[in-house]
């Protein structure tokens, strides 16, 4: 019936659709570019710390673009920022997922209006899969958000990437 | 130890004509006015005399005074037209325990001011932020280029002028919310 108990009795086979198969190995090992911004970058380490524990999720933070599945775009992105971070979701192989996090990287935050440095919004240059709202959004909210990036990868199809 | 007035009657004597004045009436410390183009002569002078030694310059800010006319071009658009750019230097005795505040004023149009980057080595990346931010260009400083906004922000661009106007686009990038 379940997975743990025929895997002895069946001889170590596992039957699975494909595509559910893919999607949970992805879902279950979104290793992040390890990549912060500001304030909210400290809510996303403190997230990732034992208290919270990202790692529970598969979450791992990855030194390249090259290994790194997710980005969370945590904090104000200036629009010198802006033309880095484009580069760096370019080097990211696919398929590959962007959580915006905290106001600032929704919509420009505090800055949305006196801001002359700041990108009002990182949608604008890259596609976001998860807004995660808050001024720092607390760890709890960023693992709703991880949360609810693992469900759109749930529910990906192999012909048509829909996350 | 010496007070602002003391200080300011020490460089009257030494250098008349690149002393402009002292302003009392100001809610913090009084403030010295100095010839923009004499600035690094001045400061040599304080850092090096042994009854001043200033060798802290604590902080060294651009300033848009904002008190030309205003004019509206074609489009309607106001921009601030003569009146004068400051640059403050807020400097420190270590050894001595005392402090000044001095200032100079150049044109808005023609905002030049020496460089004291030979005098205090802080004033390197402060005075970038000060030509980047509020447009003053600092005469003789050995690498002036934006600090803080991308390099190929549009000349001419500063973001603390009381007139400035944000672009519509930057690289692409719409900038207005």
């Amino acid at each position: 019936m379940g997975l743990l108990d025929k895997e002895f009795s069946d001889g170590n086979i596992l039957i699975a659709n494909v595509e559910d198969l893919l999607n949970w190995a992805r879902l279950s090992s979104v290793w992040q570019l390890g990549f912060g911004l500001a304030c909210c970058a400290i809510e996303m380490m403190a997230t990732s710390m034992s208290h919270y524990d990202f790692d529970r999720f598969g979450v791992i933070p990855r030194n390249t673009p090259r290994q790194a599945d997710a980005i969370i775009i945590s904090g104000t992105v200036t629009l010198k920022m802006a033309t880095r971070i484009k580069r760096l979701y370019e080097q990211m192989p696919d398929p590959k997922y962007i959580i915006s996090m905290g106001s600032c990287s929704n919509c420009g935050g505090p800055y949305w209006e006196h801001g002359y440095h700041v990108l009002k919004g990182i949608d604008r240059v890259i596609p976001v899969d998860v807004y995660v709202p808050g001024c720092p959004p607390r760890p709890e909210a960023l693992l709703e958000g991880l949360m609810k990036l693992q469900d759109k990868i749930r529910n990906e199809s192999l012909r048509t990437k829909s996350a | 130890m010496k007070n602002a007035e003391e200080i300011f009657e020490i460089l009257k004597r030494q250098f008349d004509d690149a002393i402009i004045g002292i302003d009392k009436d100001t809610p913090t410390e009084p403030i010295i006015n100095v010839d923009p183009l004499q600035i690094h002569k001045v400061g040599a002078y304080l850092r090096e005399t042994d009854e001043l030694k200033f060798d802290s310059l604590m902080c060294l800010s651009g300033v848009d005074d904002a008190n030309g006319t205003k004019v509206k071009d074609a489009e309607g658009y106001e921009f601030i037209q003569g009146g004068t750019l400051s640059v403050y230097y807020n400097l420190h005795s270590v050894e001595l325990k005392h402090k000044i505040t001095l200032k100079v004023s150049t044109p808005r149009e023609d905002a030049k001011v020496e460089s004291v980057e030979n005098v205090w080595k802080t004033a390197d990346w402060h005075e970038r932020e000060a030509y980047d931010l509020v447009g003053i260009v600092f005469l003789n400083h050995p690498d002036l280029r934006r600090i803080l906004m991308p390099y190929d922000w549009a000349d001419g661009s500063h973001p603390l002028r009381k007139d400035y106007k944000n672009p519509e686009f930057y690289q692409g990038m719409k900038v207005p919310y």
